[in-house]
């Protein structure tokens, strides 16, 4: 941009391209007892393609209707989410009275074989905890989701407020099996139960 | 900032924030640390971001094997004991390239507990001793949930031994958190900078 006044210019264009910052809110989405929350490439204002090289999404205190864990999967087409993922995952978990559990451990039970329904929390224990208290935080990296060559990595990090209950630090990181560009993104309570909370799409430019 | 042009204002104060998309991260705060016995951030910290993140860099303890930690606050109180349940795991190589293990460790969480949070155990206070690291701290102000947070520090530890350390949990309140405080558990915090960031 350029501002330009009776033929002098005040302001080159560039000028105001510096200091603004490399992470830029794309999308907030904030459900309420609701079946799905998706963020799909050009549906409500949502960008997820080769505009960015890492997209972020920030989970704020997310929860289902009656504690069941939160998955998310991944879609190619914009309608099937069912792209299928490698992945790893691991908790750390204490529970508030200090004794029945404080470990780090693998969760084989969590993770996918070329499965299409990751969860991202509550890993390792059924799920969050059933109170009106109760909820999830933290955030998710996807990288180069457009890419038409290589698998899409992601990785996760959340914390929760398990049925122990407890604290659980869940990780979760894996890859979208498919050289097809990945377009958009749903997280869904497990057993057809409702989610709600908020979802923060991020872009990562010049990363 | 407004762009003034014989008397024709081109641009009104607060047009580009408006206008263009100015970045989600914004640096709102910066205590440097000198010799001090907390650092303490007690503004800021409501409901305009559901996100803040604290970047420490380059803490120093004045005392050897001083643990650096963290606690938050409600209001205006000044006491930093909200009740906290937590885990805490780490990742440890020796510079003499033994020592090698990621664990659990027990001794640094916090089980409905108002102590301080340990972020890094044991800490070098040799001159070229430091501890970097992050801590997210979500949705402070909520008022129906736990406020989670979560937290990743490296630094050497007394021995010299590369730790890497992961705690998180949540404060189990309901009531909006206001207020963070850092501090040594023993000694001052001799040198050091915390940013703190709010995420739109």
């Amino acid at each position: 941009m350029a501002i330009i006044s009776n033929a002098v210019t005040i302001a080159d264009a560039g000028a105001f391209s510096v200091s603004l910052g490399a992470l830029t809110l794309i999308k907030t989405l904030t459900v309420s007892t609701a079946s799905t929350a998706t963020l799909l490439h050009g549906s409500s204002s949502v960008v997820f393609d080769s505009t960015y090289p890492i997209y972020v999404i920030k989970y704020i205190n997310v929860f289902s209707n009656a504690g069941q864990n939160i998955a998310m999967n991944f879609t190619t087409d914009g309608s099937n989410y069912n792209v299928n993922i490698q992945s790893s995952t691991f908790v750390a978990e204490h529970t508030e009275d200090d004794s029945t559990q404080a470990r780090l451990t693998y969760s084989s039970g969590y993770d996918e074989t070329n499965g299409t329904d990751q969860v991202v929390f509550n890993i390792n224990k059924g799920g969050l905890l059933n109170a009106g208290d109760a909820s999830a935080s933290g955030e998710i990296y996807i990288f180069n989701p457009s890419s038409t060559t290589y698998a899409k990595n992601f990785i996760s990090r959340a914390n929760s407020m398990s049925e122990y209950p407890g604290s659980t630090d869940n990780f979760c990181s894996g890859y979208a099996n498919t050289t097809s560009a990945v377009t958009g993104v749903r997280f869904h309570a497990l057993t057809s139960n409702t989610i709600s909370g908020t979802f923060k799409l991020y872009g990562l430019k010049d990363s | 900032m407004g762009v003034i042009s014989n008397g024709t204002t081109l641009l009104d104060a607060g047009a580009l924030d408006s206008g263009i998309a100015t970045g989600s991260m914004t640096l709102l705060s910066t205590s440097t640390a000198s010799s001090s016995a907390t650092i303490d951030f007690t503004s800021g910290i409501n409901s305009t971001y559901k996100e803040y993140i604290f970047k420490y860099t380059d803490i120093h303890p004045q005392t050897d094997t001083a643990n650096f930690s963290f606690q938050t606050d409600i209001g205006t109180d000044t006491n930093y004991n909200v009740t906290c349940t937590s885990t805490f795991f780490q990742a440890i190589h020796a510079e003499g390239d033994g020592s090698e293990e990621v664990s659990y460790n027990s001794g640094n969480e916090l089980g409905q507990a108002d102590d301080f949070q340990i972020i890094a155990e044991n800490a070098n206070a040799d001159a070229d001793g430091c501890i970097a690291g992050f801590l997210h701290l979500y949705e402070p102000s909520n008022t129906s949930k736990v406020k989670h947070f979560n937290t990743n520090s490296e630094y050497n530890q007394a021995g010299n031994l590369c730790m890497n350390v992961r705690a998180a949990g949540y404060f189990n309140t309901t009531t909006a958190l206001t207020r963070v405080r850092f501090k040594m558990s023993s000694g001052n915090i001799d040198a050091g900078t915390i940013k703190m960031y709010g995420i739109k």
